[in-house]
């Protein structure tokens, strides 16, 4: 199976100002996006991708300068690939306050001539849908045949399902929620606090003090990653193995170093990835999209009650969770599923029986990925069998 | 899918499918690989879902085009929908592989209006015969060997309208095939599958 290849992304400019749900506005905005395929005649093979908390518009392909860089979902998204790109136009856009191109903290503001930093107002979900919304209407697309996303960007799609109805034909949502728990919200706060009481953090202003609060960063991404895994993955992949093990070529001396450093190959690991992160994410962004995760209860406006608010949703829905996900654990796409089944919408929903916890949803499932191709195709019937012109 | 594709292909499943009333809402319990919704939704013009556990069905099902729940409804599936939410529940050839076969026929009539439940005749005179040879029956309604079958309750006809009566489920009609065809005639004993069709007494009576 191929990729899409080379890819390049491009950006929009918005000069109308976009209000937001804080009661603020943004004025002078970009956003970045990339697409992939060919959007037909009637413009009724679109399908948009929402990322998630570390993603961006770059979803699939790789740059002609930085071949490495291959897209976050390059497994789904592509030329026969679950999401065909010879049958559907695909766009990957990325989100205001985000640190991958479109608008955000460490942009000028244009009302005082800085980069924003703790400027950059407060975003939501819906904020983001509703900027999402204005670039669909810039390339002319009225409807999309799917709006799709995992995790948060699986938030997106359900808020675009509830906020335009009529703009999307189907609504995936992967591995995601309807609002986060006490505890999700509470592992964000931690996140929050070790890049907030880092030192170089400067107020959210650190740009102009040449500085990034790298080890809050750090800490913020080890925190988060351990909620992507899976107990059972994480023992199986490191147990309790010793750093030293591998560094001695598993020498019988190698032993516990009775410090702080590294002795546990899960340490080793995490702090390689919590490093990694911090060069290159932008720690208000971190603040930021992890508040949006936090605010996101459509429910909220009804009382708690998501079956009211899903009443007004017309697009067809496919679900899908994974059973060692214990950050959006399967009762979190069941509650959406019973909400939708009682307002008897089109709905299938697959709980597939998967290992990697949170992170299934970017890897090679089979049973995962199959679900996906079949939905695909079945989304590519319909608008073969529409009349010339529809959009119904 | 024309109704002549359903009875040359599954003469049990046509017979079922003039139970249920065209335009309806169903919920088809154990839809495997979704072929009678499939008809349902493609012929009947009727709405719903498949319920289904195994990946395998799950994708089948989909890739005909039916919506499927992906749910172990011995785990409590059912819950999640709502009371008399459906004009029909099916429940076709799975009730026998289900430990808890009481509380799921319970919730099935409390999901829907009616319900049809089709099983294996335990009673089907090559069962007894076979038992009368001192073996447990093969048959083509009960294909496994004893060790390594998926099918856990084995009853009879009249089991299963004690069970019903037990449990306040009212028996609209039932009946035995064979071969697809109704035996009137000594059903308990010449019927190879039992179809029921049920109500929760006191249930809501729709034309």
């Amino acid at each position: 199976m191929s990729s899409i290849g080379i890819v390049s992304p491009q950006t929009m400019a918005f000069a109308e100002p976009l209000p937001l749900q804080s009661g603020a506005s943004l004025r002078d905005y970009m956003l970045m996006y990339e697409t992939y395929g060919t959007l037909n005649a009637d413009k009724s093979n679109a399908v948009l991708i929402c990322h998630a908390l570390n993603a961006s518009h770059h979803v699939a392909g790789w740059y002609a300068d930085d071949p490495k860089n291959v897209g976050w979902w390059d497994n789904m998204v592509g030329p026969n690939k679950p999401v065909d790109t010879n049958k559907f136009f695909v766009i990957g856009i990325n989100n205001l306050g985000s640190c991958f191109g479109s608008t955000g903290p460490m942009h000028t503001n244009p009302a005082t001539g800085k980069p924003y930093g703790a400027m950059f107002p407060v975003v939501t979900v819906e904020d983001w849908v509703a900027a999402q919304a204005r670039l669909a209407d810039r390339l002319g697309i009225s409807q999309f045949a799917a709006v799709m996303g995992g995790s948060l960007g699986g938030m997106q799609a359900l808020a675009w399902s509830i906020m335009y109805p009529d703009r999307l034909r189907h609504c995936v949502v992967i591995a995601s929620t309807p609002k986060l728990s006490a505890q999700n919200i509470a592992f964000n706060d931690v996140a929050r606090q070790a890049i907030l009481s880092d030192p170089d953090y400067h107020g959210g202003d650190f740009y102009e003090h040449g500085v990034v609060p790298k080890n809050g960063l750090k800490v913020a991404r080890m925190v988060g990653h351990i909620t992507y895994l899976s107990d059972d993955d994480m023992a199986e992949k490191f147990g309790r193995k010793l750093r030293s093990m591998a560094e001695k070529g598993g020498a019988e001396t190698a032993g516990y170093k009775f410090g702080f450093g590294i002795d546990f190959e899960i340490e080793s690991y995490l702090r390689y990835q919590g490093d990694k992160f911090a060069t290159y994410f932008d720690a208000n962004t971190y603040l930021l999209i992890t508040k949006a995760l936090d605010y996101f209860d459509p429910a909220r406006l009804h009382d708690g009650d998501l079956t009211r608010t899903l009443a007004k949703t017309t697009a067809k829905f496919f679900l899908a969770s994974f059973t060692t996900d214990w950050r959006f654990s399967p009762e979190r796409s069941r509650e959406i599923v019973q909400a939708l089944l009682a307002n008897r919408r089109e709905v299938t929903y697959a709980e597939i029986d998967a290992p990697h916890g949170h992170d299934a949803f970017l890897l090679e499932d089979p049973r995962y990925l199959s679900m996906v191709r079949a939905y695909f195709e079945q989304i590519r019937g319909q608008i073969a069998n529409q009349p010339k012109g529809g959009t119904a | 899918m024309t109704f002549d594709d359903l009875k040359t292909t599954r003469p049990d499943l046509a017979f079922i499918a003039h139970w249920i009333r065209p335009g309806t809402h169903v919920l088809d319990v154990g839809c495997g690989d979704g072929f009678m919704m499939d008809y349902l939704q493609t012929d009947k013009g009727c709405t719903g879902y498949g319920l289904e556990l195994a990946d395998d069905k799950v994708l089948e099902s989909t890739q005909r085009g039916v919506r499927v729940v992906q749910q172990d409804f011995e785990k409590g599936g059912l819950a999640l929908f709502g009371d008399n939410s459906f004009d029909t529940v099916l429940c076709l050839s799975a009730l026998q592989m289900m430990q808890h076969v009481e509380a799921l026929l319970r919730d099935i009539v409390r999901v829907g209006n009616e319900a049809i439940v089709s099983f294996p005749n335990f009673a089907y005179w090559p069962h007894r015969v076979a038992l009368l040879k001192g073996r447990m029956p093969v048959s083509k309604t009960l294909p496994y060997q004893w060790y390594d079958t998926p099918n856990v309750r084995c009853a009879t006809i009249e089991d299963f309208r004690a069970l019903a009566a037990e449990v306040g489920v009212e028996v609209l009609e039932y009946v035995a095939l064979a071969e697809g065809r109704i035996v009137d005639f000594l059903p308990n004993l010449r019927g190879e599958l039992a179809v029921f069709r049920l109500r929760k007494r006191g249930g809501e009576v729709r034309p």
